[in-house]
């Protein structure tokens, strides 16, 4: 059977034997097409799903959050928070503009289809080289990052929800490939959470969009590698609608109208249909031809699995549909009526009058799970730290870091968002190391997304780590305490045992992680088959921390103020694989990648969260990509303040001073303080034994200033903090400049 | 009593934001009202809040200029009655034609949100009376369509009449001709501006100490409206 002049993807044999067995007769067509989108590897896990389950998900925070697209955390108030991670890789790597709009429209409509509304976005953005020698690549990487950031902002600035942060990479594993997850954040009521309950003669509202024959085949397209450039696979954005949408159905769940509700993405109706009818433990009967079309034409199976955007499905009491209706009639949405909630559990689906598919929806939706083989891959037998003299020029060293794609100013980027919209962005992009966002009553939700594909391919498990103890860290460094991780671990293909290892470490890696902490993981995503032409990217798993803080007042900043003393909360050790340093001043990634130490990551955050709580430091930064040197130097750009430190007095194991300045152990913070009594007395009151260690002074005005780094009586670097400022804040935009839109 | 209007199109999505500075930070009354009314009586001021009315499609703000409750906006400015357009609804004004010239993409043709410097030039609107006259001003921006163009002659009577508001300063973000970043009708109560005042109007939102602006404006209206009042 042809859909859009493609072959339809079916079954593997053993899977359409074990849909044959199940169901006691031969599938129909439409009931085959409505499984194979369904038991795909993006809607149902069956790589992933053994594995994932064994995180923790339940925590004093946590609501029930069966059947939920997104999850919840009480945050007391009776006020609700909703959070969700979202990936349109596929997409995004064809069609940029409209792959990454459409990825923030996803992530929006499952916050909303939980009855919460979206406060917040966030987005993840890894590309290939931006810097190297190849100039097509550099070229098309350009292309693919000015028009998803154009997606992003076209999108979210329509709708009115704020993209208040993000985190952004450069690899040259995503060559001619692109990686955007989107993360939103939700905020509603105890009380008007979705119940998603149903009960028999429900109405079945099909709402917002129509249906054409965009997005077919998304799901499954998302489940192989990119070879082919499908572009009839990607969706077609439409803000005004979803903003509209959104009104009518918030305005509607205030009222109650609504008794279960869940969005149209991946694969479409059919598995919206079969979703709900299994969580919901009743059956449907639908009839197709009360589907709205945008084309003429469409086959039955196609109206199923159409991924068109901006729809969502609505269970509706007869007793409300008239009130209902007044609600869209305001907000000018059509809608239809397709269907209603019938006894026992199956999926009734007709067209007109002929009976195409009739299946228990625990068929369609219970996917068998497979047993994927893995194996320690073979390059990690290689290891090799690379043999340079230390530099002599430490100053132009820095410069080059600063300017480094990996750590440059983004504001390029973040400008082009509106981050402030719903006046609630406390903290504005690149003010903090995480977005803080007011939720009244002096309360905040921090948030931070971290990711580092560099280190996770040399070392899935303790990269892993790091990236968790990172976003953990930047909430800290904001003073919130973190209640919950999201995860979205995204890798090549699941069928080739190497890759399917780095999963299992990373899976193992949040599994401890969380352990330790006591922390639950409030969502997640699993992506496999990022590839491009059959080479994998690097795993990566981007980890989301979640932290709440309960006074507004004390929120500190990633800014140096004048007449500070500098300390450093943290033990550096020669942990320089995968840096920044060495991949610019040594061309490698090899090398000791930095572990963590749990119990030392935890006693760290602990003293800095006592530092922060107690007023005395207001300058927090965690030292991340390019260490010590460059939070320092981010810390002195942001606050317009220069500085004098010996770096040798920070608590280290290294055997070079250059190692010393870019080495990228976990754990650690620069805090800046006016009271450094205070500061050291509350450190040896709570018997914390952490490395705390003073490094010197912040200037004692803004005027011509200048930053230096000394090695004992040796000065290392000496410059004006302009040169630092030109360095840091041109360097993105200069990259970008001279592209075409 | 004095009650301000904020007038909400599908895809304005800054009204809540404007609601909530002027009934939860200045406690006035004020009423959401939807596109498709009729009349306006009972209101003392009007805001067109920020968004992407109909979602920017011909032109930004061209389509909700034909919205039923225009021709009231209209009556009302004509009345004296201070109306005041926020980043789309100052778009909504020029395309209405309460206010000339036009806006257009920004010169750099990316969208951009960030906080930047302004001058206040005229102190006799209802909205900046509070201010100092040259006061340097911060408040932040967020626009894609928001460089003011007109031509030359529209431009002279603008600065001979004193319409200037406000002038971006040190940097101009969009491109505007003479820097423009707010303009008013030759009797003053009509005013546009492109940036936020409702989100310069709390410490808390504010990157820079001890600045908030934008709130000087909404208090500027609550003044002019008790001298009002008053005579």
């Amino acid at each position: 059977m042809k859909v859009c002049g493609r072959e339809l993807s079916v079954l593997t044999k053993a899977e359409f034997s074990r849909l044959k067995k199940s169901l006691n007769r031969h599938p129909t067509e439409t009931e085959l097409q409505m499984v194979a989108a369904e038991w795909s590897e993006h809607c149902s896990y069956k790589s992933s799903k053994k594995y994932i389950s064994r995180l923790p998900v339940s925590g004093a925070r946590i609501g029930n959050d069966s059947g939920f697209d997104a999850g919840l955390i009480e945050i007391g108030n009776d006020l609700v928070l909703s959070i969700r991670i979202e990936s349109h890789n596929h997409p995004s790597a064809i069609e940029p503009y409209g792959g990454a709009a459409t990825g923030v429209g996803g992530v929006i409509r499952d916050i909303l289809s939980v009855g919460t509304r979206p406060i917040a976005l966030m987005n993840g953005l890894r590309f290939g080289d931006i810097n190297g020698h190849d100039s097509t690549v550099n070229q098309h990487t350009r292309w693919l990052l000015r028009n998803v950031v154009r997606g992003i902002s076209d999108y979210g600035n329509c709708i009115g929800v704020p993209t208040v942060g993000g985190e952004l990479e450069f690899d040259s594993s995503f060559n001619y490939y692109c990686l955007v997850d989107v993360v939103c954040i939700g905020l509603g009521k105890t009380n008007e959470i979705i119940a998603n309950l149903a009960d028999i003669d429900d109405l079945l509202f099909l709402v917002g969009g129509s249906t054409g024959r965009d997005g077919i085949h998304g799901a499954e397209f998302a489940s192989a590698g990119l070879v082919h450039e499908n572009r009839s696979a990607v969706q077609i954005p439409d803000p005004f609608l979803k903003k509209t949408l959104i009104e009518a159905i918030l305005e509607a769940n205030k009222n109650r109208y609504i008794k279960a509700m869940k969005d149209l993405g991946g694969g479409g109706l059919a598995c919206c249909l079969s979703e709900t009818s299994h969580n919901l433990g009743k059956g449907f009967d639908v009839d197709l031809s009360h589907v709205r079309l945008r084309e003429e034409g469409m086959s039955p199976t196609e109206i199923l699995i159409s991924e068109s955007q901006e729809r969502m499905l609505l269970i509706v009491g007869q007793e409300n549909r008239e009130l209902l209706e007044e609600i869209f009639a305001k907000y000018e949405i059509d809608f239809s009526i397709i269907g209603k909630v019938c006894s026992g559990q199956k999926i009734k689906i007709r067209h007109n009058s002929e009976v195409i598919a009739d299946i228990p929806a625990h068929i369609v939706t219970c996917a068998p799970l497979l047993n994927r083989k893995s194996a320690r891959p073979s390059y990690l037998k290689r290891k090799y730290g690379p043999r340079m003299d230390s530099p002599s020029d430490l100053g132009s060293i820095l410069l080059e870091m600063l300017r480094r794609p990996n750590i440059c100013n983004r504001s390029w980027i973040y400008e082009q968002y509106d981050s402030e919209v719903g006046l609630r962005t406390v903290l504005k992009p690149g003010e903090g190391d995480s977005s803080v966002l007011r939720l009244g009553d002096g309360k905040y939700v921090a948030l931070s997304i971290d990711g580092n594909s560099r280190r996770c391919y040399f070392d899935p498990y303790q990269g892993t780590l790091g990236c968790i103890s990172e976003a953990v860290r930047n909430v800290i460094c904001s003073g919130a305490s973190p209640v919950g991780l999201i995860d979205h671990l995204q890798f090549g293909s699941p069928e080739d045992p190497e890759i399917f290892w780095t999963f299992e470490q990373a899976v193992a890696a949040i599994k401890d992680y969380c352990d330790f902490f006591s922390l639950p993981v409030i969502g997640g995503k699993v992506s496999f088959y990022n590839e491009k032409n059959g080479l994998p990217i690097k795993p990566t798993p981007v980890i989301g921390a979640i932290g709440i803080g309960n006074n507004l007042e004390k929120v500190a900043k990633a800014r140096l103020d004048t007449r500070c003393s500098i300390f450093l909360i943290g033990h550096t050790r020669e942990e320089l694989g995968g840096s920044e340093y060495y991949a610019s001043s040594h061309r490698t990634d090899s090398g000791n990648i930095p572990m963590l130490h749990l119990a030392e990551d935890k006693r760290n955050a602990l003293a800095v969260s006592n530092l922060i709580s107690s007023g005395v430091v207001k300058c927090v930064h965690d030292c991340s990509k390019g260490g010590i040197a460059i939070a320092l130097a981010e810390v002195a750009i942001n606050g317009n303040t220069g500085f004098d430190i010996d770096i040798s007095l920070a608590s280290n194991t290294c055997n070079r001073i250059d190692r010393l300045m870019f080495s990228e152990s976990n754990s650690r913070y620069v805090v800046a303080t006016e009271r450094p009594e205070e500061l050291i007395e509350i450190l040896r009151d709570s018997r914390s034994q952490v490395h705390c260690s003073m490094l010197g002074y912040a200037s004692d005005s803004s005027a011509n200033d200048t930053i230096q780094y000394r090695g004992g009586q040796k000065i290392l670097v000496n410059l004006e903090l302009e040169k630092l400022k030109v360095a840091y804040n041109n360097s993105l935009e200069s990259r970008l400049d001279d592209v075409r839109v | 009593m004095k009650k301000i209007g904020v007038i909400v199109f599908p895809g304005t999505n800054c009204d809540r934001d404007v609601f909530y500075v002027l009934s939860e930070v200045m406690h006035l009354e004020t009423e959401y009202v939807w596109h498709n009314r009729q009349s306006l009586d009972g209101f003392s001021g009007l805001v067109l809040p920020g968004g992407f009315s109909y979602g920017d499609r011909l032109r930004a703000g061209a389509i909700a200029a034909h919205s039923p409750v225009i021709y009231e906006v209209k009556r009302m400015a004509k009345d004296g009655v201070p109306v005041l357009g926020i980043c789309n609804g100052f778009q909504i004004l020029i395309e209405s034609g309460l206010l000339p010239g036009a806006l257009v993409k920004n010169e750099h043709l990316n969208f951009a949100c960030k906080w930047v410097d302004a001058k206040v030039k005229n102190t006799s609107t209802p909205f900046t009376k509070l201010f100092e006259k040259n006061q340097k001003i911060r408040m932040p921006i967020a626009h894609g369509e928001g460089r003011y163009v007109a031509g030359g002659s529209t431009i002279k009577e603008l600065i001979q009449n004193d319409q200037i508001v406000l002038s971006f300063l040190n940097e101009n973000p969009n491109g505007s001709l003479e820097s423009i970043a707010s303009i008013c009708n030759p009797e003053g109560n009509v005013v546009g501006m492109m940036p936020h005042p409702e989100r310069a109007s709390e410490l808390v939102l504010s990157p820079v100490a001890d600045s908030i602006d934008g709130l000087t404006i909404f208090l500027s209206l609550v003044h002019f409206l008790d001298d009002t009042y008053m005579k």
